[in-house]
């Protein structure tokens, strides 16, 4: 039996009010990335308010940081940008280093290059992947992934950690790079270039991805500024900025590599900016390899920073008592305050350290760059689709672990 | 290199209550709240520090006057500097600064977080909510004299509060073991096992079954 069933004319139509439509969407969405949340309003599909709701994560590392020595907070800073651990690692250390002011040989600023650009792969194989599955291409997520775990073979190997580094000490690092290591590297590097370009190919000319992305969240050059955006998605913009090259340290002056820079700023463009940074990543560590220095890999000279060697301890008593002292009193800071910022896969992680003299910081507080990379999204994605704020959270390619602390 | 070199030097002439700022590295500046907002619009317009990269606070303890210092970190597209500007909150009851947000979006969020974290109100910031704990959380987690380990604090939303019965709990880390005590003290109470009460002298060493 037919159901009789009339549309309502258009009388009746005017008679029902339009109203604005409110959707949660996360903490626990796929697009999200992790716990973000975002409250929208909407007229129909299309978003007329955003309010990012954020702190999900939120551990209080700057509050755990005032309440140990310097070289016991090097695992939190693992646990801020999770994907490129080693990079947070080296940021972190360098800062206090700066504060000590301490110059770690050439040896260790080798290591840190090395292993910061190949966090900034395995960081960006991963915003690719999920961007990837953000917008309908789930193969890409399968290639990088296997690239990635053959980058976590080489980080166990050096770290005996696949995630959690804590690689970097203050003055120095862990340990040094195991036998043959260095060669390994060079081996996935050669390995790494045709597979990046298939990759990349999957998603470069795409028909389904470009419709997808491009035009799509695009950020003019002045918004990118004024909301303090970094890394990717400021160069995505079209401002060529990038610390590396513009405030080098550790020694990237010694390395030849391109900053590719967007021109309209859209999600599409950001994709591209970060295809062609994991070129330009292998290009550095081709370069810290061919040229890796001889000699200590940490500040041998910094005896009230950096731990004597174990069978030193063992052995001799002032040695003993000097690695005693580091780790109950911690590594000995003059009084004073620095502010350093490094050039990491997500943007520009800043450290700024106030010291009062001692083991301990006064107060240490984390610039994490997916915090202000966010910070635009109450701008971005009024005026867009709900469907393409998830292409729009694809492409600024944060990590919650960092924004929120 | 210039350009940055002279940025204290150019400050003082035309604000002259401006005074430098010791600092390790960049050039730091202190100014009066009440000058922070022109201070800011010069750097930003006539030295090209485009860029704010950071806001945040300083506590200097409870006592101590003054108590809070607001700290700006502004870069320069152009030129590759970096300078620091502070600013001391006049009232340590009640710490205030203007808002820098209608000079750059991107204060928002981070006038956001200092208020949220350490209770400091940016006058003319036009969203002054909690961004990282709940609305509603009557704590300044960043303060010196909020302890580490947290403060026992109701939920959130009452219905779930009413139905479960808890709390947010303090963490359980409190003084724990992993945590090194600052400061010149023995170093019986400073090493970090002294502080885990679960065994010592006085109370026994729990066996293994």
């Amino acid at each position: 039996m037919a159901t009789e069933f009339s549309f309502p004319d258009t009388a009746a139509v005017a008679e029902f009010e339009t109203e604005k439509m409110s959707l949660s969407m996360g903490p626990s969405h796929p697009s999200t990335h992790g716990v973000l949340r975002l409250q929208f309003e909407l007229d129909g599909e299309i978003v007329t308010k955003c309010d990012p709701v954020i702190g999900y994560l939120h551990r209080g590392d700057e509050k755990i940081a005032e309440n140990m020595t310097y070289n016991q907070f090097v695992p939190y800073t693992d646990r801020l940008d999770y994907l490129a651990p080693l990079a947070n690692n080296m940021a972190y250390a360098i800062a206090v280093e700066k504060l000590a002011r301490l110059e770690v040989p050439a040896r260790c600023q080798a290591i840190r290059v090395l292993t910061a650009e190949m966090a900034r792969i395995s960081a960006h194989l991963l915003g690719l992947g999920a961007f990837g599955i953000d917008t309908g291409a789930w193969t890409v997520f399968m290639y990088s992934f296997t690239e990635r775990e053959k980058l976590y073979k080489l980080f166990e190997e050096l770290t005996g950690a696949r995630f959690t580094t804590s690689y970097s000490r203050i003055g120095g690092l862990q340990r040094d790079v195991p036998e043959g290591w260095t060669g390994r590297v060079n081996a996935f590097c050669d390995q790494f270039l045709p597979i990046l370009e298939e990759i990349l190919g999957l998603l470069t000319r795409n028909k389904i991805f470009m419709d997808r992305t491009v035009g799509i969240g695009v950020i003019p050059k002045a918004d990118a500024i004024a909301y303090g955006l970094t890394g990717p998605n400021l160069r995505g913009s079209g401002v060529g900025l990038d610390l590396r090259k513009d405030k080098p340290y550790s020694g990237y002056e010694q390395y030849e590599f391109d900053v590719p820079v967007g021109t309209r700023g859209d999600s599409y463009d950001r994709y591209l900016v970060r295809g062609e940074e994991m070129r330009q990543s292998v290009r550095i560590i081709k370069q810290v390899i061919a040229k890796f220095p001889d000699g200590p890999w940490y500040a041998t000279d910094a005896r009230k920073i950096f731990a004597p060697s174990k069978d030193k301890i063992l052995t001799s008593m002032e040695e003993l008592i000097q690695n005693f002292m580091l780790v109950t009193e911690g590594p000995q800071m003059p009084a004073g305050e620095v502010y350093f910022e490094a050039e990491n896969p997500k943007g520009a992680l800043g450290f700024y350290v106030v010291s009062k003299g001692g083991g301990v910081p006064w107060r240490l507080k984390i610039r994490a760059p997916s915090f202000c990379n966010l910070s635009i999204l109450p701008k971005l994605c009024v005026g867009s689709m709900v469907s393409d704020v998830v292409a729009i959270l694809g492409s600024l390619d944060f990590v919650m672990g960092e924004c929120d602390r | 290199m210039s350009a940055t070199a002279a940025v204290t030097t150019a400050l003082q002439e035309k604000f002259p209550q401006v005074t430098p700022r010791a600092s390790l590295d960049h050039e730091a500046v202190n100014v009066p709240a009440g000058e922070i907002l022109a201070v800011l619009q010069y750097l930003r317009d006539d030295r090209a520090y485009d860029l704010l990269v950071d806001v945040t606070a300083i506590d200097w303890a409870e006592g101590v006057t003054p108590r809070f210092t607001v700290v700006y970190h502004l870069f320069s597209t152009a030129h590759h500097g970096y300078v620091r500007v502070a600013v001391n909150c006049p009232d340590d009851g009640a710490p205030a600064v203007p808002s820098a947000s209608g000079l750059w979006a991107g204060a928002n969020w981070h006038e956001r977080e200092t208020y949220d974290m350490f209770g400091i109100k940016f006058d003319g910031h036009p969203d002054l909510r909690r961004i990282l704990m709940w609305d509603g959380y009557p704590h300044f987690p960043l303060r010196k004299d909020f302890p580490l380990a947290g403060i026992e604090t109701p939920l959130p939303d009452a219905e779930v509060a009413a139905e479960t019965g808890t709390t947010a709990i303090a963490a359980p880390m409190a003084g724990g073991p992993f945590v090194a005590a600052p400061g010149e003290i023995n170093l019986t109470e400073a090493e970090p096992r002294a502080k885990d009460e679960s065994w010592n002298e006085a109370r026994e060493k729990p066996t293994r079954r």
